[in-house]
């Protein structure tokens, strides 16, 4: 259980960095940022779409520095059954990706938690589901929750 | 343009991740010898499944020596994962010893230099065992280890591959 708490955060760490060099090289070429929504709006779209090559589906906000965004086919997950067996590795694929946003929000002058959670389908008998049957594949929906607690921003 | 700039940021979030995974090693071991092992093992688990992708993609046709193999390594293998194509050469007469020379290597991109009191860091090694990985799923036994690297200061970067057990064709069988 240990092992598995340790293993979480070296990934969330490893994740910040990249977040942090990844928006580094992107915001070369952007232009300033209105504010913490226009941030949290090029995260759910440019950024997740270059890692993710999709959008974040929902985004939704108390306007007092809590963000939701919902990936209704997070793509480091899809490939992994919906049955409850996998939900405690899914936590690591997820990790890496919370950290990817922190380090993303920290180098444009934010401080965040990141959080996330994945609400799984109830799982589907095994049928040998593969890409051409008509039927859905069962979905994880992570959401990821960014709640900052320090409003801070550096506007480049 | 919007397209070429996702595509260049795809790139660096690979290069990124290799880094940040380097460097975390580094923070998990302290000898260069346990880093270079790690990165090995990964590779070797990146390896065996990649092969698969690798086949599926590339439809390569049987290969009837270790020289069209290390061919197909160096002008198909990397050149749809990296990007990248090392030229080929031979370093002995029964043709079991090769070589791959690396003139560009995007993984190491972002680095300028080894870290202090890591001189022995082959920071690319998990390519190695990648390489090795996948050749034992086709039923070829081999060594692969850096030869040279730039960033000890080599002027190339070398990656030399010995295959360990004479090909027997009937064992080599493609996957579809």
């Amino acid at each position: 259980m240990k092992e598995n708490g340790r293993c979480i955060t070296k990934l969330e760490n490893m994740g910040f960095r990249v977040g942090q060099g990844l928006i580094e090289r992107f915001t070369k070429d952007t232009a300033r940022f209105k504010d913490e929504l226009d941030i949290m709006k090029f995260i759910c779209k440019d950024f997740w779409t270059t890692v993710f090559k999709k959008q974040i589906d929902n985004l939704r906000t108390n306007h007092q520095g809590i963000y939701v965004l919902q990936d209704n086919k997070f793509r480091l997950l899809t490939q992994m059954s919906a049955g409850k067996q996998y939900l405690e590795h899914a936590s690591k694929y997820l990790a890496f990706t919370c950290g990817l946003i922190r380090g993303g929000l920290s180098n444009l002058g934010i401080k965040s938690i990141v959080t996330a959670e994945v609400s799984s389908m109830p799982a589907y008998p095994d049928t040998g589901l593969h890409p051409k049957t008509p039927r859905s594949q069962p979905e994880l929906k992570p959401r990821v929750r960014c709640s900052t607690n320090c409003a801070t921003q550096v506007l480049r | 343009m919007g397209t070429m700039l996702r595509l260049r940021h795809n790139k660096d979030l690979f290069v990124l991740t290799y880094g940040a995974l380097v460097a975390q090693l580094c923070k998990d071991y302290e000898k260069d010898e346990d880093v270079n092992k790690y990165l090995d093992k990964m590779g070797y688990g990146i390896g065996t499944r990649l092969v698969e992708d690798f086949l599926a993609r590339s439809c390569v046709r049987r290969c009837h020596s270790y020289s069209e193999i290390t061919d197909i390594i160096a002008q198909v293998a990397f050149k749809m994962y990296l990007g990248i194509t090392p030229s080929v050469t031979c370093n002995n007469s029964s043709r079991t010893e090769f070589s791959l020379i690396l003139d560009k290597n995007p993984l190491v991109e972002f680095v300028e230099e080894l870290p202090a009191g890591r001189s022995s860091l082959c920071y690319c090694n998990l390519l190695c065992g990648i390489i090795r990985g996948a050749l034992e799923m086709v039923h070829l036994a081999a060594d692969v280890t850096f030869l040279q690297d730039r960033l000890k200061g080599d002027r190339v970067t070398e990656i030399g591959i010995t295959f360990l057990r004479k090909l027997d064709e009937k064992k080599y069988r493609r996957k579809k």
